[in-house]
């Protein structure tokens, strides 16, 4: 499809463009950022004046179930592509569908003691390894998994979580957990598998990508071993970046989330890390799950919660919380998990950039219309959210994917 | 948000931990069990004050076991309210059309789950009354509200008063819900004593003091409460040994010689009797006070 997109406010952070101009695509590649070209003829143009104009999202983790669709839904979120971790269930391909890369499992069955054959699951288009929630605890094992994957040149992609200290625990260890009686996770159960991690990579020089860190302690580990210059990045998810464990009230499931939200000091260190580059990208952590599933009380109910959709405007809601100009903020679910995701794949060409030539990914969203986080007003089968019944600001009103509009909002 | 145990109100309707209940209603419910109360179980009349209503015990599977002992005065405290009980049912789920289901006019509940009598609460209709029996390590109102009792039976008021908890504040409903209660109480001083691997995080915030040192905790204690035993103190990843705790944290008349003469110390054997008789009269106080009548 030929498709002009006019007169938006154009916001590329991958070269830090934040202007008003018109987007031209065509077969599936954006041909031109602001002027139209003279010989440019569309067979739709979208008039996108008040809107804000992005590259399409890029969501390092989301699991898409094989009862959702969460690929729909996260067109309607603005997200073009996402990486799901191991051992999710591919859902049945309804067109259209976002980009859905896997991780593989970095060992058989994830039970951490035998590796996974990563070259043939390489070969297969997984774009990295990972254990998902469930930690190596055998360091022997980790180690040679890791050496294994840089033989190859391939990411690791892994969440600092000791298996003992967080074992039978359901929220943050803490004043509040105390409180609730709740078995608590301590914070030195990030910290303690995040320096088993650090030294392993260290040793081996594995690209490793950190996945949704929780707690102040962990970010100031990356930041440190960040300005030594090595191949680590890492993510936080949107809810962690908004909540603590004081919003958990009396028991509401809907805040058991994995890894756990954690105190006012944690949440503001990771507020600080997206501001200052140690965290690279914000994830939703999308987990659809079914009422069965949450609405048990706090230690039955599974944890998790649906996001992909809340990606964009959790982001939003940030930068206005925080007075960050949105070309930086943006940055976090376009650019920079493009390149995270890029680089552990071994692509020449990164997703979540609107550079011409790329493929055309974008999205279009109304920055001024706030929502409210209901059944009406989302795809995702599951409400499961600590967000239900919040408003919040931005809203996608089109989706764009390999130049085909396949989502737009009925207005 | 508003307290899920009160109602818009602002009166009690279910009974599911001690924090975040006034002062007033806690005055309330005291008041309430000191009529109720009588030193000699023979002297306990039945009143007509809950006729006709239902009172119904839910328990979860792994402890039905041990459901009859623990509903036991609950299920008297029912009949000398002349109100009907409908035994002991193991709670077979948290569905909501079940919980919606339920007749019953009190729900007596006893959990593993820490905060499940939240979830309950949340879904059944709305002439159903909570009271919590016990969830987890969360809470055990009507255990700590005997406590309370005794200690203003004996000591007549809460101020002034130094009370020191003894035993594994960590896995203990009951040292939670004390803990609401005296702070709420205003008494002078909160103390908890254990070794560190019993106590929980956040005690500060709570507005208690942690010792690890028992001698040190009792220094010039008014009242010592020992914690009725939890599962943690027989895993010997806590303690090493039941012998060695006793030695460090039992024995507590011997190590009383810093504290006044007439220090009020309660748990243990001694008082087995006079706790039936209190909890009775006090179970019988919130009943009727989750219902809305007053004798």
């Amino acid at each position: 499809m030929r498709l002009h997109i006019r007169q938006g406010r154009v916001i590329d952070p991958a070269n830090g463009m934040d202007a008003h101009a018109d987007v031209c695509i065509a077969e599936g590649v954006i041909v031109s950022v602001g002027a139209v070209p003279e010989s440019f003829v569309a067979e739709k143009v979208l008039d996108a004046s008040g809107m804000l104009v992005l590259p399409g999202l890029v969501d390092l983790s989301a699991r898409v179930g094989p009862s959702d669709d969460a690929s729909g839904a996260a067109l309607a979120g603005g997200v073009t592509s996402l990486v799901q971790p191991p051992q999710t269930l591919l859902n049945d391909a309804r067109e259209p569908q976002a980009k859905v890369y896997s991780l593989g499992a970095l060992t058989v069955d994830l039970k951490g003691q035998a590796l996974t054959e990563m070259v043939k699951l390489s070969q297969a288009g997984c774009v990295g390894f990972s254990q998902g929630n469930t930690p190596v605890q055998d360091t022997a094992v980790l180690l040679r998994a890791m050496q294994y994957a840089k033989s190859f040149d391939f990411a690791v992609w892994l969440r600092p979580q000791d298996a003992w200290l967080s074992r039978g625990g359901v929220v943050a260890k803490g004043a509040y957990a105390s409180r609730l009686g709740l078995t608590g996770i301590p914070v030195e159960a990030e910290t303690i598998a995040l320096q088993t991690l650090l030294s392993l990579q260290r040793s081996t020089e594995v690209r490793m990508h950190l996945c949704r860190l929780s707690s102040a302690e962990a970010i100031n580990m990356v930041r440190a071993a960040k300005k030594e210059g090595r191949p680590i990045t890492c993510d936080v998810a949107a809810n962690q970046v908004h909540l603590t464990d004081i919003d958990i009230g009396y028991y509401d499931s809907h805040f058991r989330l994995d890894p756990p939200l954690r105190g006012q000091r944690d949440r503001d260190a990771i507020r600080f890390g997206l501001l200052d580059g140690t965290i690279d990208a914000v994830c939703s952590d999308h987990t659809p799950l079914t009422e069965l599933e949450k609405n048990l009380s706090f230690v039955d109910a599974v944890p998790g919660a649906m996001g992909v959709e809340l990606l964009l405007s959790l982001t939003l809601k940030w930068a206005q919380e925080e007075r960050v100009p949105l070309r930086n903020a943006l940055k976090l679910v376009t650019y920079a998990p493009g390149q995270v995701l890029g680089q552990s794949a071994g692509w020449s060409v990164f997703p979540g950039r609107l550079t011409v030539g790329a493929p055309a990914d974008v999205c279009v969203v109304d920055p001024e219309e706030y929502w409210l986080v209901c059944r009406e007003n989302i795809v995702t089968a599951s409400q499961c959210t600590p967000f239900l019944g919040r408003e919040l600001p931005g809203r996608v009103v089109a989706t764009v994917l390999r130049g085909d509009l396949v989502w737009e909002r009925s207005r | 948000m508003r307290n899920p145990q009160l109602n818009p109100r602002g009166a009690l309707t279910h009974l599911l931990t001690t924090e975040g209940v006034s002062r007033i209603i806690l005055t309330r419910i005291l008041d309430a069990t000191e009529l109720f109360f009588s030193p000699t179980e023979s002297e306990i009349k039945k009143i007509p004050l809950l006729q006709g209503k239902k009172v119904l015990s839910l328990v979860d599977q792994d402890i039905a076991a041990q459901a009859p002992a623990v509903m036991r005065g609950f299920e008297r405290a029912t009949h000398s309210l002349s109100a009907e009980w409908c035994g002991i049912q193991t709670l077979p789920s948290t569905s909501k059309s079940f919980l919606a289901s339920l007749d019953a006019d009190i729900v007596v509940l006893r959990t593993q789950d820490s905060g499940a009598p939240y979830l309950i609460a949340q879904h059944v209709g709305p002439h159903v009354h909570i009271i919590n029996a016990g969830d987890g390590s969360h809470a055990d109102p009507t255990r700590a509200l005997m406590d309370m009792y005794t200690i203003r039976r004996v000591k007549k008021d809460f101020a002034h008063l130094t009370v020191v908890l003894v035993g594994a504040v960590l896995h203990s409903r009951q040292a939670r819900s004390c803990i609401h209660a005296l702070t709420t109480l205003c008494v002078a001083e909160v103390r908890v004593v254990a070794p560190l691997t019993l106590l929980p995080e956040g005690l500060a915030q709570l507005g208690v003091r942690a010792f690890t040192d028992l001698a040190l905790g009792l220094q010039n204690a008014d009242v010592v409460i020992m914690l009725d035993h939890e599962s943690g103190e027989t895993d010997h990843t806590y303690i090493p040994s039941v012998q060695e705790y006793v030695k460090c944290y039992g024995l507590i008349e011997e190590k009383l010689a810093d504290a006044p003469d007439d220090c009020l110390v309660l748990g243990g054997q001694a008082q087995r009797v006079e706790q039936e008789t209190t909890g009775f009269a006090v179970r019988m106080a919130v009943m009727s006070l989750v219902v809305g009548v007053s004798a």
